[in-house]
């Protein structure tokens, strides 16, 4: 909020091709207004027809249901053997695992490359860096393999090990980047005081990092929210599936007879990161303009 | 400087006491142990993650592999079957392929239009902003894939809008002329992140740079021509880069709206779809690690080519 009216104060002299007439801000507006418009038209539909009865689902393409009706979410929640319940809980499991997993490991990770002198540091780091450009599909298979022999197909171990282990090198990358802006006094003076490097991490560079570390877990968790290959592979049983599944189940099993379950428990899927949106917005827009990450 | 080598003097004159008692290892591993207890998780990931799995995948994809009977070496049967033999390869490649070169420079023209236009200090420029980035942040999710077959349908939203005006519109879906177009405009609807990072791009321009065009009489597009576009170069290239990359890997919206299929007729057969299917649902896996290094191979020097070719309308400032 005083980020919009800062902007709008400042706006004269940010503003690269000098101000526009009266018009010209008429025109823009109206432009974007119309672009706002199409690009939030197919979810606030999605949303309404979530809450409208059955039969009007596909009558009308207005975003005003007649009457609401949340009967579409009861049928959604228990349309399947296992209820969406579980598929919500599953999910919820498996992303805080994550969240847990990528801001231990990979702080830990970012904490010796930036700050502590040993040998081999320069070629681990870019080492590192050079994971950062090989696309998953080159470890799929023998990754398979090997989560397979040892028993973890249908649990989330293989969603979630891996992120213990640092696997998403890209948030160690963001962190080192971080941690590198933090005055290398406070790490000498601690040191002075006779503080491990452990110390240092722990009660120095973590507190002082918040920011990042809370980018990183916001982006781990809709990230392993959304993620749909995963889950798809390493999981068979429909007690272990997660919402991305659960929905994609319900599709196929009830192709053209219950799309205002189907729209309902959809909606419900977009909640949390939505939730996640609103609240951290600001975060997650610096998260992208200041590294780049996508999505 | 001299404040940092004075406190590393000092506490390597503490650290030496003890180990002195205790040898030469224990000096190395009170020198350089530290870095590599922090690093241990992402060593065991490297090795155990990256570094082995690549190796083993790379053999792997010389064998014939069906995850039940050991491996058994094929030579290079797998490549000669992709080059020559394999149909759906090649459909594959034609999809991926035409959906890059659609949905990319759509995705980026939209992106920097929209950036262009919020940058001028256009009131209630977050709301805006947060509108057009709220897709790209859901996009990757199962309920817009669903949501967008049921807008393409041919029952479905978008011709229910059509025949508002008058027009029947196809069934997109299920038409392998038109399905590909419905990904397409699913992957350009997800113009935000790209539009956030043109907008930081824009910020950079200093705004003296314009002041003293437009004294010169420089109009306002020109001013975009000369200005504006070339400082903005290396923020286009990194943006195509990531979204190319991006496109080649693109598989859940292909997967739940052909249900998995790639139909109609291998229309949406994108690369990655093909490679799963034949990985977990034929389980030729070494087939499948063959495919896999052809998509590497292809990323790679894509990614080469766009770095080689930079250099002659990427501008930087040094």
């Amino acid at each position: 909020m005083t980020d919009a009216i800062m902007s709008s104060v400042t706006a004269p002299s940010s503003a690269p091709l000098g101000r526009r007439g009266p018009l010209g801000s008429v025109l823009v507006h109206a432009g974007l207004i119309a672009a706002s418009i199409a690009m939030l038209y197919p979810l606030l539909w999605m949303i309404s027809a979530s809450v409208r009865p059955e039969d009007e689902i596909f009558a009308s393409t207005s975003l005003w249901p007649s009457s609401i009706d949340f009967a579409s979410y009861l049928r959604g929640w228990f349309g399947l053997d296992v209820s969406f319940g579980r598929f919500f809980w599953n999910s919820l499991v498996v992303s805080v695992l994550t969240v847990i997993g990528n801001v231990v490991a990979c702080s830990l990770a970012a904490y010796a490359f930036a700050r502590l002198r040993f040998a081999g540091r320069n070629f681990w780091f870019a080492i590192m860096l050079g994971t950062l450009m090989i696309p998953y599909h080159v470890t799929l298979i023998p990754q398979y393999v090997l989560f397979l022999n040892l028993g973890w197909v249908n649990t989330f171990l293989p969603l979630v090990v891996p992120k213990f282990l640092a696997s998403d090198a890209f948030f160690i990358f963001l962190m080192v980047q971080f941690f590198r802006g933090i005055p290398r006094e406070l790490d000498e003076a601690a040191m002075m005081d006779g503080c491990g490097a452990w110390r240092i991490y722990w009660k120095i560079m973590l507190p002082l990092s918040l920011p990042v570390l809370a980018t990183a877990a916001i982006f781990s968790f809709i990230w392993t929210w959304d993620d749909f290959f995963g889950p798809l592979i390493y999981l068979n049983d429909m007690n272990t599936y997660t919402i991305q599944l659960g929905l994609r189940t319900f599709v196929d099993s009830s192709s053209t007879s219950d799309w205002g379950g189907l729209f309902a428990m959809s909606t419900l899927s977009l909640v949390p990161v939505f939730f996640f949106f609103l609240f951290f917005q600001r975060l997650l827009i610096e998260g992208i303009a200041t590294t780049g990450m996508k999505r | 400087m001299a404040a940092v080598q004075d406190s590393a003097v000092v506490v390597g004159a503490g650290a030496q006491v003890r180990p002195a008692a205790q040898g030469r290892w224990a000096s190395i591993w009170a020198k350089h142990g530290a870095g590599y207890m922090f690093l241990l998780p992402w060593l065991i990931g490297f090795f155990g993650l990256t570094l082995g799995p690549a190796v083993a995948s790379l053999y792997l994809s010389f064998t014939s592999f069906d995850l039940i009977r050991a491996p058994e070496w094929v030579g290079t049967a797998n490549y000669v079957r992709i080059a020559t033999a394999d149909p759906k390869f090649a459909a594959a490649m034609q999809v991926t392929f035409l959906y890059v070169v659609l949905s990319v420079p759509f995705k980026l023209s939209f992106a920097l239009l929209v950036a262009i236009l919020l940058d001028r200090g256009v009131r209630g420029l977050t709301v805006y902003r947060a509108i057009f980035y709220l897709p790209s942040l859901l996009g990757g999710s199962v309920a817009i894939a669903v949501l967008w077959r049921q807008l393409f349908a041919g029952d479905g939203l978008i011709n229910s809008l059509l025949a508002q005006f008058g027009i029947e519109g196809p069934s997109w879906i299920s038409h392998p002329n038109y399905s590909i177009w419905t990904l397409v405009v699913l992957s350009v609807w997800q113009f935000g992140s790209p539009m956030i990072i043109f907008l930081a791009g824009l910020r950079q321009i200093p705004t003296d740079m314009y002041e003293a065009a437009s004294l010169d009489g420089a109009s306002k597009f020109r001013q975009f021509y000369k200005i504006t576009l070339p400082l903005l170069t290396p923020v286009i290239f990194f943006n195509a880069v990531v979204q190319t990359i991006d496109a080649f890997k693109a598989f859940t919206p292909a997967f739940i709206i052909s249900g998995g299929t790639g139909g109609p007729i291998n229309s949406t057969l994108f690369y990655t779809l093909y490679l799963y299917q034949e990985a977990f649902g034929n389980f030729r896996m070494g087939y499948a690690s063959a495919l896999a290094w052809i998509l590497v191979l292809i990323i790679a020097l894509f990614t080469a080519f766009s770095f080689l070719t930079s250099r002659y309308w990427v501008h930087y400032d040094d």
